[in-house]
Parts: C-alpha cells; structure tokens; sequence
C-alpha cells in the first residue's frame, strides 16, 4: 500500500487533488481512500489531505502517519507543519519550488529523496492561475507510477469540464519537468 | 463471495454521494432535510439531483432538523416514498418526533452520519448522537464502509415499506471516516433496483376522500397495547430484514447478517464493534492470528431489532468479549453497546467475561495497534479480575 499526505492552503485544492488520484487509481481497477483532514478547514489556513492507494480493499481508517510521500503544495508551509518529521526512511518528498536539489537540501534540510518542479510557473503559464494542485499530480506521478498519467483525463474531465484540457496540460507539463532524484544510499 | 446476477459498475465515488444516488436509484419521492457537518454531502447532492430533474421528488428545505422529520412525517402519511439525513446535533433535535415516526410506522429512511454531540463542540465522528436515540423505536443498522453505505440505503426502503414492518429505518454510517472519504464501491443499475424495489403502496394514507384519524390520542386502557404493538412489531421484522439482505446477497452477491463474524473460528477472545473501526480492526485481529493469539470479532450490523439469539451463537465458546463502544453513557455502565451485549449474554450458562472499553470519542484517531493494545490490556484484566466498570481508553489526566 503506498500512503501519500498532501500539505496545502485552504483554497488550494488538495483535497481535490487526492480525490482526482484516488478516481484515476480505482478506475486502473486499483483500490484507493481519498480523504480530507476532517475538521472546520478555513481558506489559506494549512491543510492535509490524505491519499492510500493498493491493490486490495483498504480496510485502514486512521489518519496517515507515516507516509511514503509527502507532497507540498506550498513551500511556506515546510517550516509550519514540518511535514517530513514522520515520513518514512525510505519516503519521497514530491516538492513546488523554482530551486534545485542542492538549495532544497541546504534550505529546508530535507534527507529524503526529492522530486521538484516549480508548479507555480508552469500552473500561471498554462492555468493562468497559481493553483498547483492538478500541475503538482504530474510531478507525484512521476515520481512514483503510481497511475498512468492519461489515467488523470476522465477525473479531470468529471471534474472541470471545459477547463479539464488546460489542467491536464499543467499535469503534463509537469510530469515531464520534474526532477526526480535518484534514490539515496 | 457468491454468485451474483445483478448489472453492477465499479466506481470511485465519496460515499456521501454514494448514498444520495442509492436514495436517487431507490427513487424517492420526498425529501426533507436541514444540512448539517458531516451529513451535508448527502443532502446537498440529493438537492442537485431534484434541481437538475434526475430524480423526480419533492425537496423540502426546512429551517431545522425538528422541521425537516416532521415534514418528513407529512410526506410519508401522503403516501410518498420518504428520506431524510441529519447528524448530532440535528438528530438530537427531531428526538421528540422521531419516537411518533416509529409508533405512528411511517416507513420513513433515514442516513445518519455518525458524530459526536455538543458541549464541548465537536463535529468529528463517535456514536453519541445515535446512542441517544437508542430507544426511538426505529430499526437500526450499521455499515462498516461505502460498499455498505450504499448497499443499506437501497435495502432500507424495501425492509421498511413491507407491510408487515411498515418502520421507520435508520442507516448509520461514520461521519468523515466514511462520509468524506472517496473510495471504490459497485453501483447497481436503475433496472435491478426497480426490480428489487416496487414503487411503494402505503397501507394508509391521508387522502381528502377517504378521511383517516392518525395520531390520535390513547388512553390508559390502550396505551400499553399499542407499546406491546410496536415491540412486536419491531422485534419480527428481523424475519424481514434477513429476507431482503437475503435477496440483495442474491442479486450482488453480497451478504449481509446481523451479527458478522471475522476470523472467529476457535477464538478464545472476541472483539466486538459496530461501524467503521470493524475494518481497522480486522488488520489488528489478522496480526495477533499470525503471532498465535486466539482472537477473532464480531461486527454488530443489526443494533435494532437486538439480534440476541445471533450474538449468543457467535460469542459461544468464547472465554474473554472485548467491546468497543464509540460512545459514553455518563455515570452509568460505561460503552451502552457494551451494557446491552452483557445483559443479552447474562442468560446463557456459559458465557465469556465482558469488559468495555470506549474508544474514538469525538474523532480521536483510532488505529490498529490501538486495537492490540486494548486485547493485551482486556487480557490482564481478565486474569486479575475487572478493576473499573469500564475503560475509556488513552484518556490522559
């Protein structure tokens, strides 16, 4: 089972961006949970999303504890919710931000393997809006298979409508900018 | 699992809106409901759906859960096919009028989205608000995830409706742990639910050309009669219950009973839960199986009518019964689930100890090793003899 935790604002969208994964992974026949952090969630206040994918029925009803990824939505957040404290050993940070591998390290601290995009540039360039949440999906999916990346059209396409195109663009923008680190020794 | 003949499609879906189109493909014709955390999805999408003119029903927006069943009680004494949804606080405000839904046997179907009640404020799930409302008279079941959730809400309508039931019905489902989650569910199609569910034909109705009196009221002399009535009533549906799980597990596939029993076989100890922690702790009772430990569980599905004779099979041969109650009845027994299950196993000539612990009150996060630890905790208590009433477990101070 692979256990992923989004770290976004309210307003965001990464609840939606768990519901989305969670929609492609069953629709690949997989079994997934896509869930918000339950509570009076505010725009622009921190926020979780929780997603667990498998290949069975997932009977796990908890909150997510000790991810195999964390992907951040917004960079600000890393010194609030530290959300690398309880990431697996072995876990992956799926990371928005214009800096390489060396900055992030040197930054932020981080000792897990990274992938990186700046989400930001490629969401105002093909959205025309920074919301990261759709474009972020590229580089998870990247990062880790977990779906096929034309799995992502009909979610999206239940989801925006007219706008599915534009998203599914930022999407593939973004799995082919992605930096993936190789994995640490 | 068996053989199945219904027309069925996998989907990924929240089970909030799981269960508001199981209510669209049940074709219900009115509706009233006040939104309320975290019970609003349902409610919310069955608006759409009348709005868009996918389902062709009556959408009463009411100023309160208190306005929202007694419209409801309107709408069902009209003759129409009824749903409703509340959670909490709402239920804990319809309270008065959901004991006159029952004895006056509206059919009416209700979701309610499992969550704690006020003060302090909490909108995150346990089983308070239901708990609450224990003794409403309605029947009372309990799903463990969105498959279930779905499943119950169409199965609702065909138990209540049946004549010789003609009961109100109340499916509980998680609030946030199940209502808010999106997951894989098989959607059955319109033509196997009409099929399996006619339109319904009320015994009774209020029609302006064949006046009828309901509600009146009773005197001494018939009061206790009508009570007896409707305890008779209450307890045979069960036989209708098992008949219509019977012919859904025919149609999907899926069988449902009102005790389900998960790894049971020679266990020494059993756990026993209702709702969606059942499935957390399946996970923990297949890894005490694997280091040796005798111990299966019993999910409870079936809370009204009380399955007693289904529970004693289940616990026989059980030395140690563990029940995790997700609700506290202040001052009393401690978890009231665990009150009823000891007092229906009192009987028996052999029976296991029974220990209560409370655990996931006003969404505290409950996981499988939380699980373990209550067993290996049950056990020692067990062997020194029970020291408090009851536990609420991981309570600090």
């Amino acid at each position: 089972m692979l256990e992923i935790r989004f770290h976004g604002r309210g307003g965001q969208g990464a609840v939606t961006s768990v519901e989305l994964l969670a929609l492609a992974a069953i629709n690949e026949g997989k079994f997934a949970q896509g869930f918000p952090s339950f509570g009076p969630e505010r725009r622009g206040a921190p926020v979780l999303a929780f997603l667990r994918i498998d290949d069975r029925h997932i009977r796990l009803r908890c909150k997510i504890e000790a991810p195999d990824v964390v992907l951040i939505l917004d960079p600000s957040l890393i010194r609030i919710q530290k959300p690398t404290t309880d990431l697996k050993k072995d876990g992956l940070i799926v990371l928005n931000t214009p800096k390489s591998t060396e900055e992030v390290r040197r930054d932020f601290g981080f000792h897990h393997k990274l992938a990186l995009v700046d989400a930001d540039t490629i969401a105002r360039e093909v959205l025309g809006v920074p919301i990261t949440n759709t474009t972020m999906l590229g580089a998870l999916i990247k990062a880790t298979g977990v779906v096929a990346v034309d799995s992502m059209q009909h979610p999206l396409q239940e989801r925006f409508g007219p706008l599915a195109v534009k998203n599914f663009n930022a999407l593939k923008e973004a799995y082919e900018k992605t930096v993936v680190e190789e994995a640490r020794p | 699992m068996a053989k199945k003949t219904a027309a069925a499609k996998r989907v990924g879906m929240e089970v909030s809106i799981a269960v508001s189109y199981a209510v669209q493909l049940a074709r219900a014709e009115a509706i009233a409901a006040y939104p309320i955390t975290p019970q609003t999805h349902i409610v919310e999408h069955l608006s759409s759906l009348v709005a868009n003119g996918e389902l062709d029903a009556e959408f009463v927006n009411v100023e309160s859960e208190h306005s929202a069943i007694s419209t409801c009680i309107g709408m069902s004494a009209a003759g129409a096919r009824t749903y409703t949804a509340t959670s909490s606080q709402g239920l804990a405000l319809m309270n008065e009028i959901l004991y006159i839904v029952s004895a006056m046997r509206f059919p009416i179907v209700m979701t309610v989205a499992n969550r704690a009640l006020s003060a302090p404020l909490s909108i995150w799930n346990d089983h308070s608000d239901i708990m609450g409302a224990r003794d409403i008279g309605w029947i009372q079941v309990f799903v463990e995830n969105g498959q279930e959730a779905f499943d119950h809400s169409v199965m609702a309508f065909k138990i209540a409706e049946n004549h010789e039931v003609l009961l109100p019905i109340i499916v509980n489902l998680d609030g946030f742990i199940l209502s808010h989650v999106v997951e894989a569910l098989e959607m059955v199609d319109q033509a196997t639910v009409d099929k399996f569910l006619p339109p319904y034909v009320p015994l009774h109705r209020l029609d302006p050309r064949n006046p009828v009196t309901m509600g009146a009221f009773a005197l001494p002399e018939i009061y206790t009669e009508v009570k007896m009535n409707h305890q008779v009533t209450l307890t045979k549906s069960y036989d209708h219950i098992l008949k219509v799980w019977d012919e859904w597990g025919k149609l999907t596939g899926r069988q449902y009973h009102p005790v389900e029993r998960y790894r049971t076989e020679d266990a020494k100890i059993l756990l026993l839960i209702m709702g969606s922690l059942a499935e957390v702790a399946e996970i923990a009772v297949d890894e005490m199986r694997d280091q040796g430990l005798p111990v299966g569980l019993l999910k409870l599905r079936m809370w009204r009518p009380f399955p007693f004779k289904d529970l004693r099979d289940a616990v026989n041969g059980a030395e140690l019964l563990i029940v995790c109650d997700r609700a506290l009845s202040l001052g009393g027994v401690g978890g009231p689930v665990m009150s009823e299950v000891r007092s229906a196993l009192y009987p028996m000539a052999q029976k296991p100890a029974t220990l209560g612990y409370i655990i996931g009150l006003g969404g505290r996060d409950v996981n499988p090793g939380n699980i373990k630890d209550i067993v290996a905790r049950a056990q020692q208590e067990a062997s020194q003899g029970p020291q408090e009433e009851f536990h609420l477990y991981g309570v600090r101070g």
